[in-house]
């Protein structure tokens, strides 16, 4: 038990631990996705609301759903607490400092990128999640999806959220790697191209439905 | 004089680590290019005892960028503009005449300030203290092959033991993070036959003392690397990462 503690207080256990739950999230953007993609189906929605529908009433999916809001809620707060001690290891600051000479600007603000899809992520599980689950109208997972895609607003949100998402996960993706310890120069190409799916691809891949929402409807 | 500069420097004075500190401002005429950055402080501290003021107290040693003793963030940079090199290797002719420069001391939390731009750098000596050693004699250096270590390996050891142990690293991260020092000691050590046997006591016990002394965890930025004056990697950082997950798995 001691040795759990002290692994998962340390800087590095806590670095470990980011990267795993980073990895677990990104794990989830992949299915978030696979089952958005239904979206552009031609069918109104039935095969989407399928989806939602099991997703909504099959037991199994319960404590999945807790084990990922677990992963955000840890990712999150361990996120805070290093960034806490990370504050507290500078007290004083340089009167002169260039760090855009030896770091990218992803890198440095990754906690602010992050604390920025969180903002997102509560505005969305309300919009979709909370919405249907909890104070259900009647209305189809597609029609709210419908309706929130058509306001101009909403989608702009929705756009910089997928920005600073991938402007997070360009710094996230490769630095859980290094933090794994599995960033050496044999893997360097596998981790670019893992790195490229999700940083770029995947935000893209998301930002077409809002616009094709937008403009198609 | 012809073909020397005049400097103006914004240097940062501070009597003690209990005082508070301040920046004063002085115009240095006559500064050749062939000058080092040192001997440019030189020059500035005779002028400054000439006129019956305090000199400019900052860390130097060999002079020759082997020993890790200087210790100055020049112009919002560790060791000055230059890569690659320690501020005792930078030279003035990397300024230009009229040109203002801005010389801090090391900013972290366990580097604290003694003396103008002087800082305590023991915090890496307690570091290397929790288990940068090999514990046993492993005798005088065997005859060559009689321990047979792959070449790749061989040189991967020697480019970690490079480390001088400046303490740039933490001053030019955003965290002030001791991650590269660490990694570099842990990874020297746990290439090498002779580090082997107490690889996993060993980053344990150094990654404690790390976080003990209160340095930040590493965010990947890599400013480090692009600041080390013996241009360590950052692919020791990978090692040490992945020998503390071994050592808590095992």
């Amino acid at each position: 038990m001691n040795k759990i503690a002290s692994f998962t207080t340390s800087s590095v256990g806590r670095k470990l631990l980011m990267g795993l739950t980073g990895f677990f999230l990104c794990s989830f953007l992949l299915v978030h996705l696979y089952l958005n993609l239904f979206l552009l189906k031609q069918d109104r929605g039935s095969t989407f609301d399928s989806y939602a529908d099991f997703m909504a009433t099959y037991p199994l999916i319960r404590p999945l759903e807790i084990i990922l809001f677990a992963g955000f809620l840890l990712h999150a707060f361990v996120g805070v607490w290093l960034w806490i001690a990370n504050r507290l290891a500078r007290p004083v600051r340089y009167a002169v400092n260039r760090p855009s000479e030896n770091s990218t600007l992803s890198s440095r603000t990754a906690f602010w990128t992050g604390t920025f899809v969180l903002i997102f992520l509560v505005i969305h599980v309300n919009t979709f999640f909370v919405s249907s689950r909890f104070f259900p109208s009647g209305i189809s997972m597609y029609e709210r999806v419908c309706e929130a895609f058509q306001s101009p607003l909403y989608v702009s949100f929705y756009l910089v959220a997928l920005a600073f998402l991938a402007y997070h996960l360009k710094h996230g993706v490769q630095s859980a790697f290094q933090t794994f310890g599995l960033k050496r120069k044999k893997y360097e190409t596998l981790i670019t191209a893992t790195a490229l799916v999700f940083w770029l691809m995947l935000p893209i891949a998301f930002a077409v439905l809002p616009l094709y929402f937008l403009l198609a409807h | 004089m012809s073909g020397t500069m005049t400097i103006t420097l914004n240097v940062w004075r501070q009597r003690d680590r209990n005082s508070e500190g301040r920046f004063a401002l002085y115009t240095l005429p006559n500064v050749s290019p062939d000058m080092s950055f040192l001997e440019m402080l030189d020059l500035l501290n005779l002028d400054l005892v000439r006129k019956g003021e305090e000199a400019i107290a900052f860390d130097h040693d060999c002079r020759e960028g082997i020993c890790g003793t200087c210790s100055l963030y020049i112009n919002g940079r560790a060791h000055g503009p230059l890569k690659g090199v320690t501020a005792c290797q930078l030279h003035m002719r990397t300024f230009h005449d009229g040109d203002s420069i801005t010389i801090e001391p090391w900013r972290a939390k366990p580097f604290p300030v003694i003396r103008d731009l002087v800082v305590d750098r023991s915090a890496f000596d307690r570091i290397m203290a929790a288990g940068g050693f090999v514990s046993v004699r492993t005798g005088g250096a065997p005859d060559a092959n009689t321990i047979p270590i792959p070449k790749p390996v061989a040189e991967e050891a020697m480019d970690a033991a490079a480390c001088i142990g400046c303490g740039a690293c933490v001053a030019a991260c955003k965290n002030g993070s001791a991650m590269l020092f660490v990694a570099a000691k842990v990874s020297q050590l746990a290439l090498l036959p002779q580090g082997h046997a107490e690889r996993a006591r060993r980053v344990e016990s150094m990654v404690a003392q790390m976080d003990a002394e209160g340095f930040g965890a590493c965010s990947n930025t890599y400013a480090c690397e692009a600041e080390c004056p013996k241009q360590i990697s950052v692919t020791h950082i990978a090692r040490l990462n992945s020998e503390y997950l071994r050592a808590n798995l095992t």
